[in-house]
């Protein structure tokens, strides 16, 4: 079968973007990323937290430029918002000032389609999408799923060739993403409305597996495609379905597995910059304590995400700090309590602080870094700014500010560091402060 | 019920037949029209420098009076809207124009307008010459000045912080910069933007009635106005005019109030981004009367349809597909060009200032009047503490009290808008009667006006504590000075940082009206920078004029940057109740 870019609705070609930081160094967050979006497909993007899924939609929105690459849409470059694509937002993006109808004809006035045919094909657009009766309502009179009904209508009175969706069901609570899932599919498969194709971002794989025709797994730092899994499910999807569970499994397993490294390497080297998952000392804890029930300490990876009532995006961060920290093993889909996690399990308090903190100091870099510079320090202080702009040097600002608040939040769980507030100065806990130190002070006193 | 907008488009159907609210709201408005349309005409008649003005301390005469200070104020508030959307616009957009525009900002509104009056109106007569109009727009140019600089940080600041998804989705929607603007950005703004022009009017009484009347070149020029016949009372040591007078600002501050910020705030109201559910939505009656009113209904939409009109006008013609329409591009060159270029004119204009202030004045003055800055500092300080320690326990007791608080926050943000200037004269009458301190007793006259700012900001901080926090402490027992320490004065102090730095910039300015205070020829004077700018203006000694506001103004910067933005980052991490 021959390429024909133009025959694809949307198609990307060695796409990179880098960011550029204060400093003028690079951050490259997409790399060498192909895609292509044919008609009559729905195509899910699926990552963790990071992984540039959300800046690859923008650049196909033609919100965000891309720094080398073909982007092209039905074979044209794209430059800018076009008009056969539409998107639709996780926060709504909704005009608060604006009515549902006002909203709704926001694209159709700035391209100044005449007042009636607006008026008529909102309203339309309105009716379909089941917000008849709220035309003069505004988005605050409404709850969260009649908002992203609004964010639907807003996209959908474009008559886009393209749909773009990012996580546009993250911010409902289940049962309402739920209906708003299937009335999309049903519009879709019956051909209520005349989009060609849809991709959209998602951080909830049930829901990629439930609506899409193919799965687009990403990695991180860089992203990029790191595997593409076909679902061949007729609609509508039983999610108990032996067959829907297999592809879950094969994602949750893709998603998990770690980076191949070259044989004979020893374990991953932990870098200062290392973008540390999100997860609470007190969560990892609970889901040690799932796993220690388990008899033989080992899971099936989508069997936790159930027993922990956890999103897939927050069971993987905990996953992931489990695992940097030494206390389990991730395999193919497959956990399993390490000895250490065990031992930490049976502990108490005060035993697991210990194990937590030599774990801490032992594989988390930026831990064992803050603790050296501490240590070496006349005064066993350090203000956090002189962490932070160490770790600007390889993430972005919010990041590394993210990253250094996790740090300080696991080293003061783990009582191998205190940190003050007010004047932004981390420090050694007294107790640990050698007795020398003591007559430093008096000494300088 | 919520308010309803009025909607954009005009349909002549038989909704169109007047209702019994067009009975009112007709009149009214063509009354209005009329009064505006004779107090106008007024303002721009022939005027010579040196003639006389007719004006009596006839009470019947404040009418007329009340309403040319009126319209003084609505030019005034119309040039700072019109200031703020450009500048604003402007420093918001492009990232050169930022550069100068936001520090000069900056400096603009710590600059003491009364003392340039003199300066500007003989400007302004030059530009009108042989017609009252020169007067009349240096007076509003005063008033414009002491209006504009909040409202433009108002919305420097919206127009920074739009929110990134909507900028996004306006993006995503094809809206061009003009549609994008009136669409997304504006409406965005608007909530702020008249809260801070409710601020701006109800400070700008003051200058209204400092402004009228004004001395240039030794003559002294009285424009029709309240502030004027206050000025002549005060020269004919008139109490009764004056208590007049009093009564007269009183009831125009309750009609600009009812008639003008009311409906403003209550239409307004839509545009907010994010409601706080409880909260209670402003409402006017003036507002509700107008909607419900057919005919004003069709005429407020008039505009809206050319509005309307203008979005297809400007919309955007490029699809965003095939070659790239524009490229934006930074040139690394250009910013360092630009930098030099500022900073070399900054260095040649303080070089020139510095050389007429030593030629005409000379070295020893400067440090003296450093000496009155220090002095008129001391008062300040001084006076914000003893305000604070009567306002803060006064406010929180009723903050603490929604009922009392609901009734009294309108009457102390009206207090704050009335203009303490008129009461200046009762103020001689008692130190001369008493054989009182000059140095001590006037120093009151500073913090007048400004001291509700600090009132109404801790009850509104008070008011905002949330219940479960108050809850806690009860349960916990927290009693005394140890409910204050840990729970009333955490809570409220953002909010009282806010009206601290208005109570303190207010007196800053006031100093020049009231450290040098007359009733008939009687002039009481304290030692202070305000008296001496005072003194240099009516002396029209220009180059004091300028060192004296120099002074001034670095006394402001320095206190800003020094104490109150340092509280304010303060109140802002460390005492953020979210």
């Amino acid at each position: 079968m021959t390429i024909n870019p133009d025959e694809d609705l949307i198609h990307l070609a060695g796409v990179r973007k880098a960011f550029r930081a204060p400093d003028r160094s690079e951050r490259t967050v997409l790399e060498g990323v192909n895609f292509r979006l044919r008609e009559g497909e729905i195509v899910a993007l699926l990552g963790k937290s990071g992984s540039g899924k959300s800046t690859l939609l923008r650049i196909i929105a033609g919100l965000i430029k891309a720094n080398g690459g073909d982007v092209l849409y039905r074979g044209r470059t794209i430059n800018g918002p076009a008009k056969g694509i539409a998107m639709v937002f996780q926060s709504f993006a909704l005009f608060p000032w604006l009515t549902v109808q006002q909203n709704v004809e926001l694209g159709l006035e700035a391209m100044a389609v005449p007042s009636a045919e607006r008026e008529d094909r909102a309203l339309k657009v309105i009716d379909v999408i089941g917000l008849g009766g709220f035309e003069s309502a505004y988005p605050r009179e409404l709850s969260g799923g009649m908002r992203q009904r609004v964010g639907f209508a807003r996209a959908l009175v474009m008559e886009p060739d393209v749909l773009l969706m990012d996580e546009p069901f993250s911010a409902l609570d289940v049962l309402t993403a739920e209906t708003l899932r299937s009335d999309l599919l049903e519009l879709w498969q019956e051909r209520q409305i005349p989009t060609k194709g849809i991709l959209f971002v998602s951080h909830n794989i049930e829901e990629a597996v439930t609506m899409a025709d193919r799965v687009l797994i990403f990695s991180s730092d860089p992203g990029r495609v790191k595997a593409e899994i076909p679902v061949n499910l007729s609609h509508p999807r039983d999610t108990e379905a032996p067959a829907f569970k297999a592809i879950v499994d094969e994602i949750y397993a893709v998603m998990t597995q770690q980076p191949q490294r070259a044989a004979g390497s020893p374990a991953e080297p932990l870098s200062l910059g290392y973008r540390l998952p999100e997860a609470t000392p007190h969560k990892i804890e609970g889901m040690l304590e799932a796993l220690a029930e388990e008899d033989t300490g080992t899971a099936d990876i989508p069997i936790l995400a159930e027993q922990l009532e956890l999103p897939d995006d927050t069971l993987f961060q905990l996953l992931e700090a489990g695992r940097l920290l030494g206390f389990i093993k991730v395999d193919h889909g497959d956990v399993a309590l390490l000895p250490a996690g065990r031992a930490y399990v049976n502990g108490n308090t005060a035993q697991r602080k210990e194990i937590f903190a030599e774990h801490l100091l032992h594989h988390i870099s930026l831990a064992t870094h803050i603790r050296r510079v501490l240590d070496e320090r006349r005064d066993h202080r350090a203000p956090e700014n002189r962490f932070l702009q160490e770790l600007e040097d390889y993430l972005t600002d919010d990041e590394a500010e993210r990253v250094l608040e996790l740090v300080i939040n696991w080293g003061r769980f783990a009582e191998v560091f205190e940190y003050d507030y007010n004047s932004g100065v981390l420090s050694l806990p007294e107790e640990d402060e050698p007795a020398a130190s003591e007559g430093d002070a008096s000494a300088a006193e | 019920m919520r308010q309803r907008i009025i909607p954009p488009t005009i349909s002549f159907t038989p909704e169109m037949r007047p209702n019994a609210w067009d009975l009112a709201a007709l009149p009214l408005v063509l009354g209005v029209l009329w009064l505006l349309a004779f107090g106008g005409s007024q303002m721009s008649t022939p005027y010579n420098l040196g003639d006389p003005l007719p004006m009596s301390l006839d009470p019947g005469s404040l009418p007329y009076y009340l309403l040319r200070s009126f319209l003084r104020m609505a030019a005034g508030l119309a040039a700072s809207l019109l200031f703020t959307v450009v500048y604003a616009t402007l420093a918001a957009k492009s990232r050169y124009a930022e550069k100068i525009l936001v520090p000069i900002l900056d400096i603009l509104q710590s600059i003491p307008i009364l003392g340039f009056l003199s300066i500007t109106v003989t400007g302004f007569i030059a530009l009108f010459p042989g017609n009252l109009l020169g007067v009349e727009c240096a007076a509003i140019f005063a008033i414009f000045t002491s209006q504009a600089w909040n409202m433009t940080f108002s919305l420097y600041q919206s127009l920074r912080t739009v929110p990134h998804d909507l900028a996004e989705a306006a993006e995503m929607y094809h809206l061009s910069s003009w549609q994008r603007f009136w669409r997304l950005e504006l409406p965005f703004a608007t909530p702020p933007l008249i809260w801070n022009m409710m601020m701006s009017v109800s400070g700008g009484w003051f200058f209204v009635v400092a402004s009228e009347a004004i001395t240039v070149s030794g003559q002294n020029i009285l424009l029709p106005g309240i502030g004027s016949y206050i000025s002549m009372a005060i020269a004919a040591k008139n109490l009764t005019a004056i208590g007049w007078a009093i009564l007269t600002m009183l009831v125009g501050i309750l009609i600009y109030d009812q008639l003008f910020f009311r409906p403003l705030v209550a239409w307004a109201d839509k545009f907010k981004f994010e409601s706080i559910p409880g909260e209670d939505i402003p409402s006017s009656w003036l507002l509700t009367h107008m909607q419900r009113s057919k005919i004003m209904r069709t005429l407020a939409s008039l505009p809206g349809l050319a509005w309307n009109a203008s979005l297809p006008l400007f919309r955007r013609r490029h699809d965003g597909l095939g070659q790239p329409t524009r490229s934006v591009r930074s040139y690394p060159w250009m910013d360092k060009a630009w930098n030099a270029l500022v900073a070399v004119t900054a260095a040649y204009a303080l070089i020139r200032i510095s050389d007429v202030v030593r030629v005409e004045v000379g070295l020893p003055e400067v440090l003296h009047v450093i000496l009155l800055g220090l002095a008129t500092a001391l008062r300040v300080i001084v006076l914000i503490i003893i305000a604070s320690l009567i306002w803060v326990p006064v406010g929180v007791w009723i903050g603490l009290r929604p009922k009392l608080a609901q009734t009294v926050q309108p009457i102390a943000q009206f207090m704050a808008a009335f203009p303490a200037n008129l009461m200046f004269p009762v103020a001689v009458i008692l130190i001369q009667k008493y054989n009182a301190s000059v140095e001590i007793w006037t120093s009151p006259l500073m913090i007048l006006g400004t001291q509700w700012y600090i009132l109404f900001n801790v009850i509104a901080g008070a008011m905002s504590i949330p219940t479960d926090l108050k809850d806690a402490g009860g349960n916990f027992g927290l009693k005394g000075w140890l409910r204050w320490k840990r729970l009333i004065l955490p809570s409220i102090f953002s909010s009282y940082v806010t009206g601290a730095i208005t109570a303190s910039g207010g007196s800053w300015n006031a100093s020049i009206v009231s450290e040098m205070v007359s009733w008939g020829n009687t002039t009481l004077m304290a030692t202070g920078v305000g008296a001496y700018i005072a003194e240099a203006t009516q002396k029209g000694d220009f180059p004091r004029i300028w060192l004296g506001c120099c002074v001034l103004s670095g006394f402001v910067i320095l206190f800003n940057r020094l104490l109150w933005r340092r509280l304010y980052r303060l109140a802002e991490e460390r005492w953020r109740i979210d």
